[in-house]
Parts: C-alpha cells; sequence; structure tokens
C-alpha cells in the first residue's frame, strides 16, 4: 500500500513536470521544443521530384542520390526560407524497381512556380579572383571574375599529399581541367601567383586556395586546411556541380497560412471537447476508477505532447486527428480492467484482491489487442506518404503510451487509493459501474471436482 | 446468451447490411481522388463572396486544361479539379478564375500519373499486409487453443470478419462520395488500416475470453457446450466492447464537428468503421465460430 502511495506521488509529480514542459516549452517562442508544425498546417509548399537514375550505373547511385540533395539544399537555401529540408527517398515499387525520389519541404512559401523555378535551374561552378579592398580602415572582399567556370572542368579527384603536419598525408582535391580550360587556368594562375582563387558554386564562395606559382598542363591541387571528409565532399560537389542526374517533377502541393492556422484551432477545440467528454464518461460510468482513468488520460496526453516535442515529431491536421483518436482508444486497456475488476467483486472478492486480479486477467487480451494495432500501424508508417506517416506515427505513439499508461499508472494510481482489508459499502458502490440497463447476475463458475 | 440463440438472425442481418454496402459501391462506385489518379486540386476563396460556379467554370474554360471540374468548397470558396498540371498551367489558371474577384488560393495539390498508380499499389499490399500479419498473429496467440475449433480457425474468422468490416464503411463511403462528391484519398487508406486494427482488438477481447472459458473448463473437466461457452464469452464482454468503443466514438464526433476540414471525412468513415465493425464483434464473430466448430466435429 505504502508503495504503491509513494509510487503513486511521484507519478503524478512526473505528470505535473510533463505538463509544465509542455506548457513552458510553448509558450517561449525561443524554445528548441516547440510543437513542428507539418506545411498542411503551418503553410508552405512540399516538391516531390524523381531523380531519373536509367544513365546511372547502379553503384554510383547511391552516391549521385545523395549529390543530388547537396546540390538541391544548396540552391533551396540560395531561395530564402527559414527551416527548409531535404529528404530522400528510395521507394521500390514492389514491381522490382526502385525509385530515387527527392523531397523537397519550404514552410511559408506558397509560389510554387518561382520555387520550381529556382531549384530546376543549372547551377553555376565558377572561379573568381579574390582581391582585398582597403576601404578607409576597414578591409572589404571583392571578387573579379576569371571567365573560368565549370564549363572547362574536366573533372575533380580526391589525393593524399604530404601536408603541412610532417609525416601526415593531407587530404588534397585535384581539378582537371579540359585542354581550352587549361590554357585559361595557366594565364590565369602566372598573373596572379600569391593571390587567392576562390571556386565559387551556385554563386557561393567554398573554397579560396592561394596561388602558389603559375599552373601549367591543366591540373590545379587545392590543399586546404579541410579534413578527409571536406575534401571529400568537395569533390563531390565540383563532379556534381550540376544536377548530377536529371530530376522531372512529380508532385507538388502548396498550403497558404489561413487554411493551416484553421486547421491548428479546430484541432485544438476537437482535441479539449473530445478529452473532456471521454473522461466526463469514464467517471460517469466507472466512479472511482473511472475518475484514476481520467487522470491517468491527462498524464497520457501530457506525455504524448512532450514526446511529440521531442523526438520531434512533424504535426500534420492527420497526426493531431490520430491524436484524438487514441485518447478515445487509450481508456480501452482500463474499460478492460474495470470491467474484469467488477466481475472480481461479483464473486466476492474483497476490493483489493479484485483490483489485482482484474489488472492479471485483463493483460492477455490488452496485450494481443494492442499488440494487432502496432502492427498495423506500422504498415501504415511503410504507405509512405507524409500525411499517412503524419498520423501512422502518432497512432503507433498512442497505442504504446496508452499500453503503458493502462497496465502502469491506472494500477498504481488504483491500488494507491482502495484500502488493505475488508470491503465497505463504499468500496463496492465506488468500484461498481455507474448504470445498470438490467441485473446482471454472473455465470456460475464451473463446480470444482 | 441472446446473441448466440438468435444467431440465425443476425447473419441474415449481417447479410442485409452487406448485401447494401456491397450494392452501394457496385452502384455508385468508390471515385478515387488525387492520391490515386494524379490530376491537380485548388482550393481558392473569395474575399467578397464567391461568383457564380458559372461563371467561374466559364473563365476557367479559357485556359486549356482539358476537363475542370468545379465545386463550392465551404462558405466563400471554389475546388477546382483537373489533370495534372505544370507550374505555368496553374499560375494561369488562378490568373483566369480572378478575372472577376481576386481569388487567394488557400491549397493546392498535384500529383504526377506515375506516383498515383503505385500509391494505390501500396494501399492494396498495404491492406492485404495488415490481414495477413493480423491473421497469423491470430493464429500464434491462439496456438494453444485445439478444440473444438484449431487456432487457425481463429484466424479465418477474423478475416472474414475484416473484410466485412472494410466493405460496410467502404460502402458508406460510396453513398457518401455520390451525394458530397467527395473522393477517396490517402486518408481513407489511412481510416481502413487504422479500422483493421481496431476493430480486430475487439474480436480479440472475446476470443480472448472463450479461450479463457475452454482453458477453464478443461482443467476442472467442466462439460459445457460450445455454443454455451460462446455465448457465456459474449455477454461477460458486451459491456466492455460497447464501452471501449463508446469512448472512440465520442472522440470521433468531436472530431467530425470541431475537427480541422481536411480530416473530416477520414473522422466519418471512422465512424461509420466503429459503429459497425464492433457491432459485428459482439454479433458475428465468435457465433461464427459455432458453424465452423460443427464442421471440424463432422470432419474428425
Amino acid at each position: 500500500m505504502t508503495r504503491y502511495r509513494v509510487l503513486a506521488v511521484f507519478a503524478l509529480i512526473v505528470g505535473f513536470l510533463l505538463i509544465y514542459f509542455v506548457w513552458a516549452t510553448e509558450t517561449n517562442p525561443y524554445s528548441a521544443y516547440r510543437f513542428k508544425l507539418g506545411l498542411d498546417l503551418a503553410g508552405g509548399t512540399e516538391l516531390v521530384y524523381k531523380a531519373d537514375m536509367s544513365q546511372t550505373p547502379s553503384g554510383e547511385r547511391a552516391d549521385a542520390l545523395s549529390a543530388l540533395q547537396g546540390v538541391i539544399e544548396r540552391r533551396v537555401n540560395l531561395f530564402g526560407v527559414a527551416e527548409p529540408l531535404v529528404q530522400t527517398e528510395r521507394a521500390s515499387a514492389l514491381s522490382g524497381t526502385t525509385e530515387d525520389r527527392l523531397i523537397v519541404d519550404l514552410p511559408g512559401v506558397t509560389d510554387i512556380k518561382a520555387a520550381v523555378a529556382a531549384l530546376g535551374e543549372t547551377p553555376t561552378l565558377d572561379f573568381r579572383l579574390v582581391a582585398p579592398t582597403t576601404v578607409g580602415t576597414t578591409t572589404a572582399v571583392a571578387y573579379i571574375a576569371t571567365g573560368l567556370d565549370g564549363r572547362y572542368l574536366s573533372s575533380a579527384t580526391l589525393g593524399f599529399g604530404s601536408g603541412a603536419t610532417a609525416g601526415l598525408s593531407a587530404p588534397q582535391v585535384i581539378l582537371n581541367f579540359n585542354a581550352e580550360g587549361a590554357k585559361l587556368f595557366e594565364k590565369i594562375t602566372s598573373e596572379n601567383v600569391g593571390k587567392q582563387l576562390a571556386i565559387f558554386l551556385d554563386g557561393t564562395p567554398i573554397s579560396s586556395p592561394v596561388i602558389q606559382e603559375a599552373i601549367p598542363g591543366g591540373q590545379a591541387t587545392i590543399t586546404g586546411q579541410f579534413t578527409a571528409v571536406e575534401a571529400r565532399d568537395l569533390v563531390r560537389n565540383l563532379n556534381f556541380g550540376a544536377l548530377p542526374v536529371p530530376i522531372e517533377l512529380q508532385s507538388s502541393s502548396a498550403v497558404g497560412p489561413t487554411l493551416g492556422a484553421a486547421a491548428i484551432s479546430a484541432g485544438v477545440v476537437a482535441g479539449i471537447i473530445g478529452f473532456t467528454i471521454v473522461a466526463l464518461f469514464m467517471i460517469a460510468w466507472y466512479r472511482l476508477p473511472g475518475l484514476v482513468a481520467a487522470v491517468a488520460l491527462v498524464e497520457y496526453v501530457a506525455f504524448m505532447l512532450a514526446v511529440i516535442k521531442v523526438i520531434p515529431v512533424t504535426l500534420t491536421a492527420s497526426g493531431i486527428a490520430g491524436l484524438i483518436i487514441t485518447v478515445g482508444m487509450a481508456v480501452d486497456a482500463n474499460v478492460l480492467i474495470f470491467e474484469r475488476t467488477k466481475e472480481e467483486l461479483r464473486e466476492g472478492k474483497t476490493p483489493r484482491e479484485a483490483v489485482h486480479i482484474g489488472f492479471q486477467r485483463a493483460w492477455p487480451a490488452i496485450r494481443d489487442g494492442h499488440l494487432t494495432m502496432i502492427i498495423s500501424g506500422v504498415i501504415l508508417f511503410w504507405l509512405g506518404t507524409s500525411i499517412v506517416q503524419g498520423f501512422a506515427l502518432v497512432f503507433v505513439l498512442g497505442v504504446l503510451a496508452s499500453f503503458i499508461s493502462a497496465v502502469s499508472l491506472s494500477r498504481v494510481f488504483l491500488l494507491a487509493v482502495v484500502p488493505e482489508e475488508g470491503s465497505s459499502r463504499f468500496w463496492g458502490w465506488a468500484l461498481h459501474s455507474g448504470f445498470r440497463f438490467r441485473a446482471t447476475t454472473p455465470y456460475p463458475l464451473p463446480p470444482t471436482t | 446468451m441472446f446473441i448466440t440463440n438468435h444467431r440465425g438472425f443476425f447473419f441474415w442481418l449481417t447479410g442485409l447490411i452487406l448485401a447494401g454496402a456491397v450494392g452501394a459501391i457496385l452502384f455508385w462506385g468508390l471515385p478515387l481522388g488525387l492520391d490515386f489518379t494524379g490530376g491537380s486540386l485548388v482550393h481558392v476563396s473569395y474575399e467578397n463572396g464567391r461568383p457564380a460556379l458559372a461563371d467561374i467554370q466559364e473563365q476557367v474554360d479559357t485556359v486549356s486544361l482539358g476537363v475542370v471540374s468545379v465545386r463550392a468548397f465551404g462558405e466563400d470558396g471554389v475546388s477546382l479539379r483537373s489533370r495534372t498540371l505544370t507550374p505555368e498551367e496553374h499560375t494561369a489558371l488562378l490568373a483566369a478564375i480572378s478575372t472577376d474577384a481576386l481569388a487567394t488560393e488557400l491549397s493546392y495539390t498535384s500529383v504526377g500519373p506515375a506516383l498515383g498508380s503505385q500509391f494505390t499499389n501500396k494501399a492494396l499490399w498495404a491492406i492485404f499486409a495488415v490481414v495477413l500479419v493480423i491473421v497469423l498473429y491470430i493464429a500464434f496467440a491462439f496456438r494453444k487453443v485445439s478444440r473444438p475449433v484449431p487456432s487457425w480457425g481463429y484466424g479465418i474468422t477474423v478475416v472474414a470478419m475484416l473484410t466485412i468490416d472494410l466493405i460496410v464503411p467502404a460502402g458508406f463511403f460510396a453513398a457518401y462520395a455520390h451525394v458530397t462528391g467527395a473522393e477517396v484519398d490517402s486518408l481513407f487508406v489511412v481510416a481502413m488500416l487504422a479500422l483493421l486494427g481496431y476493430v480486430v482488438n475487439d474480436i480479440i477481447v472475446i476470443f480472448d475470453r472463450v479461450r479463457e472459458h475452454l482453458a477453464r473448463n478443461e482443467k476442472l473437466g467442466f462439460k459445457e457446450s460450445f455454443e454455451d461457452t460462446i455465448g457465456k464469452s459474449i455477454d461477460e464482454t458486451m459491456t466492455r466492447s460497447i464501452n471501449t468503443s463508446l469512448t472512440v466514438v465520442l472522440a470521433l464526433i468531436a472530431l467530425i464537428y470541431f475537427g480541422a476540414e481536411a480530416t473530416r471525412n477520414f473522422a466519418l468513415v471512422m465512424l461509420v468503421g466503429v459503429v459497425a465493425g464492433t457491432f459485428s464483434s459482439i454479433t458475428r464473430s465468435a457465433p461464427l465460430l459455432i458453424p465452423l466448430a460443427k464442421w471440424f466435429d463432422r470432419k474428425n
């Protein structure tokens, strides 16, 4: 008893902390744990591209896809979007062929045409001379175009040479120009020894090596201060300065900010009303256990919201619907347990025994039922599209959380209040259900032989 | 034992409901939405009230986009459905419908035809996979039960039940779509899959009770007809079956009345599915075991 009371108080404190966490992180506009809203709620554009890999050897497809992601990410950043998201997806269409997709989320953008144009344009790779110019006391950096650009680059490779640190080989990026580029490069380098030659990708400088000497032969080596990983990425970006594979727009969707805002407030209202009527129903029908279930339900909701914030799960309209439905489902296990408890009471057990046995007997059905729900949720998630996944993730989390809350929280709370000994009329009433439509005489137990 | 005593009546009632649902699906069909067929859907609203739909249709026809269906959307909005549009065509369409009054775009969705057919494929596979896994799980969970119905008999009963449980809300949606012009979208598939997971829950509770009674009877050497065991199990779990569904129904009603427009049809399909599923779990799942038991008896 004391043990359960301590546990119950502990569970209540955790519940309050969770509620505080949800409240505090949501009211603080700078918190990293604010709800992440999907595009259908926050407003924005989602573009799904198919990467055409038919010309790419199968061994290089993964590389090409991640290079494609890099290129598109840079272009999205240029487009000036807060918190863009570029994801790749390998979808196997069950027919045996895999399809590589690129999903671009642009929150706040509703002009699809402009977005598509910005992402689809050919990238630029070019080399510019760095010219520090002193204006007054501040030194500004100006870049002078050299006319040497990606058209003259035939390939970039990764190499290792003796670096600044003795004994260690430093990663190098080797640029190979074509014949025309080689001539141009030699001319530029011979005229600008000692200066920095910056490499620009999509208009952004990505590396500014210093020209050590005139370089004939059409090969340049960049020995920057980078790690092997950085060097590898640079090689990849140079080789894939242009889109590594052609892309084709497969689907696009845009949601304006008004529709999303309306969906949020409707979701909140539906959630509060749904929660209230479910809780009231439980209390009206199951009395004391119902109240316990309602308290456990508050903790369940606080826990779910906290998990959604921490993971973080991107909330969509379908996710909110999933959350509201799981509130209705979360009491399922409680109902099972309480009905079982009542049966035990009718068979003459003391309230405490009845609660104990009720939990035990309800367990197999709770386990089987929840497992099948989780199975269908996982398969739903596999189905893919963001609307479906938004629901599936919340659904699976909700079923898991309700599982835990029913078998642990309700049990602890109930055992903390039901007395150790005897059965008074009060406890008989409190543990029974509220309304009686018909006389419920239990079926007699089979006679023991 | 009301239900087992009158199971003939409930089987017939089921047959009737099922025939109605299948009829609705065959007669009206399930209109497939963008997610399956590909195409574009634009929702716009007019701040100063919606112009006549015929006028909008006329404006739309000035841009050659094939067949574009124009429907009222909400209070002062319009939804336009067409084949998959290019970004340029989309801009042209918006300009066309803004000639008289400025249309504000609420949302735009465009799905390429290839993606659509893939989704159809995947959705069918997903439903098939969920049913299969559930059946295997039930057969496994009831593996210790062998008489009078072997554990896979429970699995088969569940498949039959789940099939019915999907057809009824689908039939409802066919009729609903016929009246309102709603379309089957990816959320409809979500509703179907979530229903599969949820409805089987009700069936499991009843089967679990049957399992428990069978085990107890065997242990105590208590002779009881299978029919009585089933009837007893249904009666004992009835309150629980109704109450758990009732809480979900309450949550769904809140979602239908107060929730977002985007999830309204979804919640409605869920509601019909949960009510029909609970009814079918109570009245048919376990009673279906009785003829199955007789069949196995005859076979041995």
